[in-house]
């Protein structure tokens, strides 16, 4: 719109398989899983009992004993993450002048916010659920910021000092394809120069693996917990449970030109649609979708065969992949029969509204590296989900315009493009 | 691209309807009570604005309802009478063409507790099938976007007290994009025995047991606030495409917003009201305008001394030497801090005051507090032809949107 361009510049990933950027790439290029029986709590009255959980040492990460106190595991997260990104992109945050702290934003998704909190205290001010009228004396000082989770959003504001736009974006698993889109569209209507955007859930508690329990959305393959996340497979039966999150440093390219920072990639398009059809159930020809993939394509002008890879949603149950592998062929027609296509989530799992930030990280690095991620667990293709999606081994292949999707519960679709440096003159 | 303002639908301790929420406002009726859907006593905070006779019954059916959060009871019964006063029927026009970005903050926090306190009484089997689409923050936005068959780029901004604002700040980024019609603003439903518990924690809140002293913005007697539900939803458009179709009225021009934190202290503000008053001119210069032009200030109006104060000084800083002949009212002192649904709500008083030439008084103010600033006493007939409103959200947030006459 405005010719101002989105570039990253810094990433940082708190994923299952290790808490940092480069055991993340390395888990994937790997092509290892990090799903595993549930430790947390005990599973056993679960029908679920899965969970791709991060082996988190908050204090080691960097945060404060104060940070640590206060804030669930989703914000702890999401604050590692930024911490990362921030030293990657090489920024001084707090800036030294406040004038330039002014300029940087704070766009952040979560899906569920401080659930595992939430439920945690409930059980104290309720004595395990005996007490509708629940005693707040024996509730945290802090309840008031799991219960409004834009209390994410502050906590990094005060982490880096900034005093840009700040919001969390909270539209269900799209949450951290819709974060970072938010920020692109921040840094093009001039709003901010930098955007710390991303995404964090951490949900593996006892009242959300119950409530996915209810519907049968996730894996009940209890007794095979690495090979349970199984997107395209004809055997997949649900989704993993995960939690993580990533955080991505947008920044105005000639913000970024200016400062000599080393780039990722440039976010060419983002587009978002609804499916206006059912909270959890999706039409098989993925029409939806495919608008948002065609709303993204144009506005970032290119043409659906410039696309080198799709990054799926992927994330293991009956209808989505069939959904999303129609919206894909829908977009690039034959071109999507020659494009690799992968799931991370079968190594990761499903970190419900951060998953979406945490895939585009995996797309940033794979632009650098020049790698496509596999897709894990695939043995046996599902005849309806009939395109390359790079079974089980990474693939080196140069990569100049990369494509994420993402779906979610409220009939939300989502894409983001991203495109190699240099690639747009 | 202008964004204006076509339809307005009200969920409010004031009333159900802009109508009657209008009317209640300018008779100055003070709708904080005694919290009656619980036994509150035991609680610090026993008051609350609770919207009279709303029932899920006259908005929704039964199936939808059992499926749903208070709180999107609220968003869907919203919706639906702003776009019947907007006279905009979804599916008149490409789906793709009209989008819902609503501000949440507590989302299903009621439909929550009681599936959480299922789990741990009963046991997993007792979970509702539907919690798993009813608690979390995008359940509103997902339930009236699949009502309308409306399928246009949707959002959930959550920003505390913010988020009324910042989600029809971003309904102008969708409708710059490309998207004619937006459904914007927010609902809550906080008042659940957890949901109070919770809110308790922020240590903000009144614990008069007297209505009348508790919630008292700019007052010297200002205590804390009171909690309240409902909000508003609106539709906001693209100029032209409302002037094509012809919608019967349009309130006023989204002509300018603006967003800053504090990033100060995870619950303490600023020490100085800079940012809030940085996103006030902020919003000013986007919308054209200068300090001079306004003719109306809707202020956050938390109901604390010190953050009533320095909402006052962020006024100063933005108006300077013309501050004391602002008029600047809050009537939320009538029903409460609805959080996103407030401040969704100040832009359905800020576009009434526009329609009606007249500034409402600032609710439930006896005693106004020595902040050299013009708040207003009684309503007030005056030109309305620049509206400035504010909202805070906890933790820092600071947004700012100027309606203009269109």
């Amino acid at each position: 719109m405005s010719g101002r361009r989105t570039v990253v510049t810094g990433i940082g990933v708190v994923a299952p398989g290790g808490p940092t950027r480069k055991e993340f790439w390395q888990l994937l290029t790997d092509g290892r899983t990090a799903t595993r029986r549930i430790s947390f709590f005990d599973p056993a009255p679960f029908r679920s009992q899965l969970a791709a959980e991060v082996d988190f040492d908050p204090l080691a990460a960097g945060l404060s004993r104060q940070e640590i106190g206060r804030n669930d595991r989703f914000a702890q997260f999401a604050l590692a993450a930024a911490m990362e990104a921030v030293a990657d992109s090489g920024l001084e945050l707090p800036a030294a002048a406040e004038r330039e702290g002014e300029r940087v934003a704070v766009s952040l998704g979560s899906a569920v916010g401080a659930t595992t909190r939430l439920e945690d205290e409930y059980v104290l001010v309720s004595d395990g659920g005996r007490n509708w009228l629940v005693d707040p004396r024996y509730g945290s000082r802090f309840l008031y910021e799991a219960l409004v989770p834009s209390s994410l959003a502050t906590e990094v504001a005060i982490r880096f000092g900034v005093h840009g736009p700040a919001t969390v974006l909270s539209t269900g698993c799209t949450s951290g394809l819709d974060a970072v889109g938010y920020g692109h569209q921040l840094i093009e209507d001039g709003d901010a120069d930098v955007v710390i955007a991303g995404a964090t859930d951490a949900p593996i508690s006892p009242i959300s693996i119950a409530c996915f329990d209810a519907i049968k959305a996730t894996s009940a393959r209890n007794d095979d917990p690495e090979h349970a996340s199984r997107p395209f497979d004809a055997t997949r039966d649900g989704f993993v449970m995960g939690e993580g999150s990533a955080v991505l440093i947008l920044e105005e390219l000639e913000h970024a030109r200016r400062r000599g920072a080393s780039v990722y990639c440039e976010v060419v398009g983002y587009a978002n649609r609804c499916n206006a059809f059912h909270m959890t159930g999706l039409r098989p020809d993925g029409v939806e979708m495919a608008e948002a993939i065609d709303t993204a394509l144009r506005a970032a002008r290119l043409a659906p065969d410039t696309v080198s890879y799709v990054n799926a949603h992927g994330s293991g149950t009956k209808q989505n992949d069939v959904h999303e592998t129609a919206a894909v062929k829908r977009s690039l027609g034959d071109h999507a029969y020659r494009t690799p296509m992968s799931s991370i989530k079968s190594m990761v799992g499903h970190s419900l509204g951060a998953i979406g930030s945490i895939e585009l990280a995996a797309c940033a690095l794979a632009i650098e590296h020049g790698v496509v991620p596999p897709t894990a667990n695939l043995e046996n293709r599902d005849p309806n989900c009939d395109l390359d999606y790079v079974p089980k081994v990474a693939r080196d292949q140069a990569l100049d315009v990369v494509l994420s999707v993402g779906s979610g519960f409220g009939g939300f679709q989502s894409a983001v493009l991203l495109a190699r440096p240099g690639f747009r003159p | 691209m202008s964004a204006v303002i076509t339809g307005l639908g009200v969920v409010s301790p004031g009333g159900i309807g802009a109508a009657e929420h209008w009317r209640s406002t300018l008779a100055g009726e003070l709708r904080v009570g005694p919290i009656e859907t619980f036994d509150a006593s035991r609680y610090g905070t026993a008051v609350a604005g609770q919207v009279p006779g709303f029932r899920s019954a006259d908005h929704l059916d039964d199936r939808l309802a059992v499926q749903t959060d208070r709180w999107t009871w609220m968003s869907l019964a919203a919706a639906r009478m702003a776009l019947d006063d907007a006279d905009y029927d979804p599916a008149a026009h490409d789906p793709y063409a009209t989008a819902v970005a609503l501000g949440s903050g507590a989302g299903g926090v009621e439909f929550g507790q009681r599936e959480i306190q299922a789990l741990w009484a009963q046991g997993r089997k007792a979970v509702s099938a539907y919690q798993s689409i009813a608690w979390f923050y995008a359940a509103s936005t997902g339930q009236v976007s699949i009502k309308h068959g409306t399928k246009g780029p949707s959002s959930v901004l959550v920003s505390d007290g913010a988020g009324g604002l910042d989600s029809v700040g971003h309904a102008r980024r969708v409708i710059r994009r490309g998207t004619a019609a937006v459904l914007a603003g927010g609902t809550e439903a906080p008042l659940c025995p957890y949901a109070l518990a919770c809110q308790s924690a922020n240590d903000r809140m009144t614990v008069s047991r007297d209505p009348r002293r508790g919630y008292k913005p700019f007052d010297v007697a200002a205590n804390g606030y009171a909690p309240g539900e409902g909000g508003a939803v609106l539709v906001v458009e693209d100029e032209a495409a409302a002037a094509e179709r012809r919608a019967p009225q349009v309130y006023a021009r989204v002509a300018g917003y603006a967003a800053t934190h504090d990033a100060h202290h995870h619950r303490e503000p600023a020490p100085d009201g800079h940012h809030l008053s940085r996103a006030m001119v902020r919003a000013l210069d986007d919308a054209g305008v200068g300090p001079d032009d306004v003719d109306l200030v809707i202020a956050d109006g938390a109901g604390s001394p010190d953050l009533d104060a320095l909402e006052a000084q962020a006024l100063h800083e933005t108006f300077g030497a013309r501050t004391p002949q602002v008029p600047v009212t809050a009537p939320q002192g009538l029903i409460g801090r609805l959080c996103a649904g407030g401040s969704a709500l100040s832009l359905v008083t800020a576009a009434l005051a526009l329609r009606d030439g007249i500034a409402p008084a600032v609710g439930n103010l006896d005693d106004p507090a020595d902040y050299g600033l013009d708040l207003v006493r009684e309503p007030r007939p005056q030109r309305v032809d620049v509206v400035l409103v504010a909202a805070r959200g906890y933790g820092g947030f600071n947004s700012a949107t100027v309606l203009v006459r269109p």
